[in-house]
């Protein structure tokens, strides 16, 4: 029992600092792909390649002058970063980052918790999500930024809801919630992108929505609202609430990737692990190198777009949202419930 | 160990329950209420009503408590602006709360606790949970739906009045 203790935390503390790497070279990772994109050379000054970057940045983000404007709520205004880097932090546990790890004569999955309401779970903490950038929009007590706290609000919740419904597609053909089994599934047969392509499109789609990334930026477009929610805030406060934004994107990369594609699963691993004659560990560790490929790469789609697409006025940002994703969601649902009824899955 | 969960929980729940009306600021009072949802979801996994507790969070904490934090934000209610009521209308709020408490309090010291969890402490797991409102209270179930969609097609005709004319 001892053995299991000590592997969780080494596990959350591992989990802890992968993710603020993997959020600290995703701001090196976004000025580079800016720079491709726009045929500049991006960072390049800081250690070779520019790669020390990100470390200049978060210092001067720890030295610049911290301001709290007198006129705001302190408390609050403190609260909203960290509830931000908080919910951003929490939905990692989650996700089974590999197969099966041998620990000091036992074995165990490479996964935090795996709560059989997972799915839900994953739910919960996005939603929960928009506080940070409400209570620190509000706080600040500045138009522009409560202008982004109310755009923040009203776009979480729109798309929230056809998120949960492409979900339930998905439950539908896994029958269960539990992160772990949705990864095994896809072991063997195909990753669920086949049985769910629309299913992941939509899914795909809230997730910028939900990331506040554009083309769906509302709530921080600075063309319009200055910086949007963060307009009022500095120094490392400013810099928790850009992080908490990578940290997410790593996180929701780690769920559409354990979602939709296999997860640690590649292609013909069996056959592979047993030609190089991997161990137990090494055939894991080779699992969860490829599943951080797969997520590098959805990481990469997501400043793709970013750098590729304007942005959304509001108007259609709700409509595309109420009126074209919920209905094809809700008929994403009919249609799966319609093809397994076919086969004689539902019983 | 379950029993101090519980001692806490509830100790957090109702002083931040309690918190949600004396605090002064509106937006205090919603956060509070936040934490409030949070400690009975808690009782909820203490229970092992797991999807009850995701549940809980998802609709109330993170819909339904978004929803009023963004009213409230849009109001931008402060001191000045605090309606100042009629000492008979607040004479009149203390006695009708005072009624509702004395007979929730009536119902709930007469009421047979329902051993139910004791019975089945499967029955909150989400599978158990949805056989059992998909088959025994189909019924009931569908019937809630049906009043859910007629309250919602309702606040969107409330909305579009405006339009129409």
């Amino acid at each position: 029992m001892e053995n299991y203790y000590i592997f969780k935390i080494i596990l959350v503390v591992a989990l802890f600092l992968v993710s603020l790497l993997v959020a600290m070279y995703s701001t090196y990772g976004e000025r580079k792909i800016s720079a491709l994109m726009q045929d500049r050379i991006g960072p390049n000054r800081a250690g070779p390649l520019g790669l020390l970057q990100p470390l200049a940045d978060g210092i001067k983000m720890f030295m610049k002058e911290e301001i709290i404007p007198n006129v705001s709520n302190k408390t609050l205004f403190i609260l909203g970063p960290c509830l931000a880097m908080t919910t951003a932090l929490m939905a990692g546990v989650l996700v089974p980052w590999g197969g099966k790890v041998e620990f000091m004569g036992e074995t165990y999955n490479l996964q935090v918790a795996d709560l059989n309401i997972g799915v839900l779970y994953i739910f919960g903490v996005t939603s929960l999500g928009v506080y940070g950038i409400m209570i620190g929009g509000w706080a600040s007590n500045n138009k522009y930024s409560l202008m982004g706290a109310i755009r923040a609000s009203a776009q979480m919740i729109s798309y929230e809801i056809a998120m949960g419904l492409a979900i339930i597609a998905l439950i539908m053909t896994t029958g269960t919630m539990s992160l772990g089994e949705i990864a095994a599934q896809q072991d063997a047969g195909l990753a669920n992108i086949v049985y769910q392509p629309i299913g992941f499109l939509i899914f795909l789609i809230c997730a910028f929505a939900e990331l506040n990334r554009a083309p769906f930026d509302m709530p921080e477009s600075e063309s319009e609202l200055i910086g949007g929610y963060h307009t009022e805030y500095s120094s490392m406060k400013l810099g928790l609430f850009l992080f908490a934004e990578y940290i997410n994107m790593f996180i929701s990369s780690a769920v559409i990737v354990t979602f939709y594609f296999g997860g640690y699963n590649f292609p013909f691993q069996n056959e592979i692990n047993e030609a190089l004659g991997l161990s137990t560990n090494m055939a894991t560790a080779l699992g969860t190198l490829v599943m951080f490929g797969k997520i590098f790469f959805f990481i990469f789609f997501f400043m793709w777009v970013r750098w590729t697409l304007p942005r959304f006025r509001y108007d259609q940002l709700m409509r595309l949202g109420w009126k074209s994703m919920i209905p094809l969601a809700i008929l994403n649902i009919l249609i799966t419930g319609v093809v397994m009824w076919m086969n004689g899955k539902l019983n | 160990m379950t029993q101090y969960v519980f001692y806490f929980l509830s100790f957090l729940a109702i002083l931040s329950a309690l918190m949600v009306v004396f605090s002064k600021n509106p937006i205090h009072s919603v956060l509070y209420l936040v934490l409030t949802f949070f400690a009975i979801a808690g009782h909820y996994l203490l229970l092992n009503a797991q999807f009850l507790a995701v549940v809980h969070i998802v609709v109330y904490a993170g819909a339904i408590m978004v929803l009023f934090l963004y009213v409230l934000m849009l109001l931008n209610l402060n001191v000045d602006a605090e309606p100042v009521k009629k000492n008979w209308v607040k004479f009149a709020g203390v006695l009708s709360g005072g009624l509702l408490m004395l007979t929730l309090v009536a119902t709930f010291h007469k009421a047979e606790t329902m051993p139910l969890i004791q019975d089945n402490p499967e029955i909150g797991v989400t599978a158990n949970l949805g056989k059992i409102l998909f088959g025994e209270f189909a019924l009931p179930f569908e019937i809630s739906s049906v009043l859910l969609l007629s309250a919602m097609i309702g606040a969107i005709m409330l909305s579009k009045k405006e339009v129409k004319k």
